[in-house]
């Protein structure tokens, strides 16, 4: 195609907003694919999302998108991480020398609490350096109203996990302790964060009426460590609801990583597969239709025999048996598809377009069969067909994400099927976590808008017998 | 006239068509022609749509593969080559076709068009091409030629666009040029034009043109010779001249007082016109194939024999029984 | 002037494309008495098929300008709204048969069934009339009534267009338009076609309107001529007088380039090529390939009254 014929295409292309729209959603998605590639490179990512607990362990379980709280009346909380490893304001930490070896150690956290909903979780992570002998801590929670509470008191080893929110005894005891304050049994299990963080009037009572109690909490840690080079560190993190701009899966991973990461797949995947199809399907349709008689009979068979194999389900049926990779996956797509029901369309234009008159004269001056089928068929023939490719990149977009939703897709990298399998894997829609499934679903169905946009109004300028006057 | 560059005989070309599952029947589009040509001369195939002159002209040009008879072209039998072999062929025939704008590839520009011929058939040195385009654009008056070699063919108007498909038949220098109704799709007002090019070219060096029509008026502008075909068979030939001063044959008769001039009393005139319409080439009748129109019918004769071509003038051929001297 | 059969008088029919405007009748004016034909001559592009399709009120989809007179035996055609048009003009007085006709059967429906369908569809008269009306027609044209079982493929070229002004005549039409009805037969099924078309204009007497671009095949039927030239009528005379000795420049140039079997004669063709109808030029739009031309034709050439209401767009026709 002549670059005068792409400037007039474009030109065109411009006076249909539809067009505009599905260019624009195209060109972001290339944008946030270039960004994701140099800003967050494969390998990287990768590990990432493979990641165990440890890497993810400061971000919340299952978090909403933060900018949700734009939506809510309730503010729901951030997670608040403070550590004594890094001093700043909220954070103190002082060791005092005793007697001999021995010194008092003491770690302060305090914490701004403004928000209108309880944490998902609060954990206390330490990390103590000594020979043999293990530091004593006590830990101490203050509520606003200045109420000190004893947590926990406990010995340590070198790397120490206190998952406070879980922790039963815990909340056993601080159920005990409300109720004799206010003089009622409680019905129901009080959760720690709610005994931690709640006002301590009636409303606590009953379970939909408990409320946060605003204001300054501290977290302090009296401990005594029993060597002169003994150290201690503590990190608590006061789990949110919110997370990121995507929110959080059930492994604390952001989520905004794998909606990056499925954007550069998702093109390359349709584009690739699209264009890979569509380049031998045409050639096949060409050389059929050009030669005719055996070659055309020949072609035409083995295309019906693929038609007749069910494609989703032979697809499922190979990733189930190879877990291939997602190049390996876009290769068996392509194979399966190089003999695909398009040749049979394609063959028809091509026999109209070998009996026009310029054909025959380039026969008469000598031009040979495949000179023909590639400068004379073909260039005829690609701009109808461009728009047909063009809307078939999303059918291979879903086609990823469908089979990674049935869990065969490629393990490893993240892809929006992925996410959706996930959220359908851990119950999303049961518990409420809709964000989870609906953003994958909706960055798949914008990326076919934008095809299939671009798609129709290219249908419309190539194809100009459905045009609209 | 010279040794014969073009000599066909007995061609006859037949298509398959298939009937019913099992049975296959045949287009006999040319069913017989014999055909002598000489370097420099033109001549003219007239008949109506159907009578196999197209099929004839291609046939010649080895587009097609005969069913039977033989081409000889330059003394060489190119009856049965196979288009590996005819390469050489391609570079000494042309063709122009009926549909100039459709003869053009729509998405090449004008440079690229009269370029292909010229790659293909081995001329490397791009200097060399721009020249030969350079001068048959002059040759066909497509000038300025900086004006058109960079336009498309749906930028030139009906008669730009026949003059570049007649560019592109003679950039090879060829000897033989096959004109397949050249004419017909533009308007009255060009006509002239192209047939005048054409006809320059051909004395101009020495191009040998068979002129395809059915508009038997351009032949007395354009060539020397006539054959008339009618139902795949040539039914009269003679000079151009003689056989509008003569027909002989019935067909050529009704065809030459049926055709207008532009005359106010045609109007009150009603024709005498043979009735009916040409015949099916699967099973055209038997004997001669204008028996069932013709006004000079002779039952018993014309509907059971063919009848021979015969000289009856000098030089004057006409198939018919009327002057079989027997 | 009142007691013409048909009177068409500045009629303009304008559409717009995505290109621009196309002035596809530019003020076009000729009139027939009854019976009478008219050829309009004309070459490729210069809206004489605009013509006869607005005419009979077929339009593009994006007409701009549609205006005019259009007097058929006295009643404006113009000032009536379209469903008095569809019930009373359209196929009732005048019918319309467009290029390639022979395409113009319906493959899938037998002949008879689309030729009743005038009669039928504006309730002129029953299914079984309408067949009867339509077997005697064909008769009268030479086809075996027969043929009204068959489907299109099954007849020849020849026979097709016999069927196509059948259903013409079947309506029994004041007015006919018939565009380039011969286009795409053989020259002795023309002749053939010309013949029955003679007959017809004695025994019936419907007026006619003869589009083509042959122009000796137009003087088979002509009783008047008008030359149409990018949208404009350049030359409307009598037969006699034009194709003995036309006037307009155009006309002579366009004889001189019809080869004739009959008479011997010096050819030559009209260098370039017709003006765009998407933006005409101003003044003659033929000058630019006019060999007389000269400093007046820049401005819009007058009409020149020859004799009677014939006339010529030319300044050289132009005295004092």
């Amino acid at each position: 195609m002549e670059s005068r014929k792409i400037r007039e295409t474009f030109k065109q292309l411009f006076t249909y907003k539809s067009a505009l729209i599905g260019l624009l959603i195209i060109l972001g998605l290339i944008i946030v694919s270039i960004y994701t590639i140099i800003a967050l490179p494969y390998d990287t990512a990768v590990e990432l999302w493979r990641a165990g607990e440890k890497y993810w362990l400061d971000n919340p379980r299952n978090a909403l998108p933060s900018w949700a709280n734009i939506f809510s009346s309730k503010k729901l909380p951030e997670t608040i991480t403070l550590t004594s490893e890094k001093p700043k304001t909220g954070v103190s930490k002082a060791i005092i020398p005793a007697i001999g070896k021995v010194s008092v150690i003491r770690i302060e956290f305090s914490f701004n609490y403004e928000y209108d909903d309880f944490p998902s979780e609060l954990n206390l992570f330490f990390k103590a350096k000594f020979n043999t002998s293990s530091p004593h801590l006590t830990i101490h929670w203050v509520k606003p109203n200045g109420e000190d509470i004893v947590l926990k008191t406990l010995s340590i080893s070198q790397e120490e996990n206190y998952y406070i929110s879980v922790d039963h005894r815990l909340a056993n005891e601080l159920k005990n302790r409300i109720s004799q304050k206010l003089n009622k049994s409680i019905e129901y299990d009080i959760p720690v964060l709610a005994s931690l963080f709640a006002v301590e009037d009636n409303s606590i009572v009953n379970p939909d009426t408990v409320k946060v109690m605003k204001g300054i909490y501290k977290l302090w840690i009296e401990g005594v460590i029993f060597e002169t080079d003994a150290d201690l560190d503590a990190k608590l993190n006061v789990y949110g609801k919110v997370y990121g701009w995507a929110g959080t899966d059930h492994l604390r991973r952001d989520i905004g990583i794998a909606l990056l990461w499925g954007a550069p797949v998702a093109l390359a995947f349709g584009v690739t597969a699209s264009l890979l199809i569509a380049f031998s399907n045409i050639i096949l349709a060409a050389i059929s239709a050009w030669f005719r008689r055996y070659i055309d009979s020949f072609i035409q068979r083995i295309t019906e025999i693929f038609m007749t194999l069910p494609f989703l389900p032979t697809m499922i049926m190979i990733a189930t048996f190879f877990r291939p990779t997602l190049l390996n996956l876009l290769l068996a797509v392509i194979a399966l598809s190089i003999f695909s029901a398009s040749i049979k369309t394609y063959r028809a234009v091509f026999l109209q377009v070998r009996e026009f008159p310029y054909v025959e004269a380039a026969k008469a001056y000598g031009a040979g069969n495949f000179r023909i089928i590639l400068q004379y068929l073909i260039p005829k023939v690609l701009p109808t067909l461009i728009p047909s490719i063009v809307l078939s990149v999303p059918d291979f977009v879903f086609l990823e994400a469908v089979l990674s939703l049935l869990g065969v897709g490629d393990p490893l990298i993240p892809t929006w099927g992925k996410i959706v399998e996930d959220a359908f894997r851990y119950g999303a829609l049961y518990k409420g976590l809709y964000y989870w499934v609906l953003e994958p679903s909706l960055m798949l169905a914008i990326t076919s808008m934008g095809f299939a946009l671009l798609g129709f109004t290219l249908d419309k300028i190539f194809n100009p017998k459905l045009k609209e006057m | 006239m010279s040794e014969a560059l073009l000599n066909v005989e007995g061609l006859k070309k037949y298509f398959p068509v298939r009937k019913g599952f099992f049975s296959r029947v045949y287009i006999k589009a040319v069913d017989g022609v014999d055909l002598k040509l000489g370097k420099g001369e033109a001549i003219s195939i007239v008949g109506e749509s159907g009578c196999g002159k197209t099929t004839l002209g291609k046939t010649i040009l080895r587009l097609y593969e005969p069913t039977a008879g033989k081409i000889f072209f330059d003394g060489k039998d190119i009856t049965h080559s196979k288009s590996k072999e005819l390469k050489w062929y391609r570079r000494e025939t042309g063709l122009v076709q009926q549909d100039p704008f459709g003869a053009l590839p729509p998405f090449m520009t004008v440079r690229k068009i009269l370029d292909e011929p010229l790659v293909i058939h081995g001329v490397k040195d791009a200097k060399e091409r721009r020249e030969k385009i350079y001068k048959v654009l002059e040759q066909v008056r497509l000038t300025p030629v900086e004006d058109f070699i960079g336009k498309y063919p749906h930028m030139l108007s009906g008669g730009q666009q026949q003059r570049l498909v007649i560019a592109r038949a003679i950039i090879l220098e060829p000897k033989l040029i096959i004109a397949d109704e050249p004419v017909s799709m533009l308007d009255a007002s060009v006509r002239i034009e192209i047939l005048k090019l054409l006809q320059d070219l051909q004395r101009k060096y020495e191009l040998s043109i068979i002129y395809i029509t059915h508009d038997i008026s351009t032949t007395r502008y354009f060539s020397e010779k006539i054959f008339i075909m009618y139902a795949a068979h040539v039914i009269e030939y003679a000079d151009t001249r003689e056989i509008l001063r003569n027909p002989l044959h019935p067909y050529t008769k009704a065809l030459l007082n049926v055709i207008p001039d532009p005359d106010p009393s045609n109007r009150f005139i009603i024709k005498d016109v043979p009735p009916g319409e040409p015949p099916d080439l699967i099973n055209p009748p038997s004997g001669c194939r204008f028996n069932p129109r013709c006004p000079n019918f002779m039952k018993g004769l014309c509907d059971v024999k063919e009848p021979p071509f015969l000289e009856v003038d000098r030089n004057h051929y006409a198939k018919c029984w009327l002057y079989d001297k027997a | 002037m009142s007691d013409k059969h048909l009177n068409v008088k500045n009629f303009v029919m304008y559409y717009r494309t995505t290109r621009g405007e196309v002035k596809a009748v530019d003020n076009v004016s000729f009139n027939l008495d009854k019976g009478e034909t008219v050829a309009v001559i004309g070459e490729s592009g210069c809206g004489k098929s605009s013509l006869a399709k607005s005419l009979i009120r077929v339009l593009p989809r994006n007409v701009s300008v549609y205006r005019g007179t259009v007097l058929l035996d006295g009643l404006n055609l113009m000032e009536l709204n379209e469903k008095a048009f569809e019930k009373e003009i359209r196929w009732v007085k005048i019918t319309y048969i467009p290029q390639a006709a022979l395409n113009s059967l319906n493959d899938v429906l037998k002949i008879g069934d689309q030729m009743i369908e005038p009669l039928v569809v504006k309730n002129k008269a029953s299914r079984g009339e309408a067949l009867e009306i339509a077997a005697k027609t064909l008769k009268s044209l030479g086809v075996s009534e027969e043929f009204l079982y068959r489907y299109p493929f099954e007849l020849s070229g020849g026979m097709r267009q016999r069927v196509i002004i059948a259903m013409s005549l079947m309506v029994k039409p004041e007015l006919m338009l018939l565009d380039e009805p011969t286009s795409s037969l053989d020259v002795l099924t023309q002749a053939n076609i010309m013949n029955l078309m003679k007959k017809i204009k004695k025994e019936y007497k419907p007026s006619m309107i003869f589009i083509t671009h042959d122009v000796s095949l137009s003087s088979e039927l002509a009783d008047k001529v008008a030359v149409m030239y990018a949208g404009q009528i350049v030359e409307f005379n009598n037969a006699e007088k034009f194709y003995k000795d036309p006037v307009h420049p155009y006309s002579r140039k366009l004889m001189e380039s019809i080869p004739t079997l009959r008479t011997d004669k010096k050819l030559d063709y009209i260098p370039g090529s017709p003006p765009s109808l998407l933006n005409p030029p101003k003044g003659c739009r033929f000058r630019d390939r006019c060999p007389w031309r000269f400093e007046k034709c820049v401005e819009d050439p007058p009409i020149t009254f020859l004799e009677k209401d014939f006339y010529v767009r030319c300044w050289l026709s132009v005295r004092g």
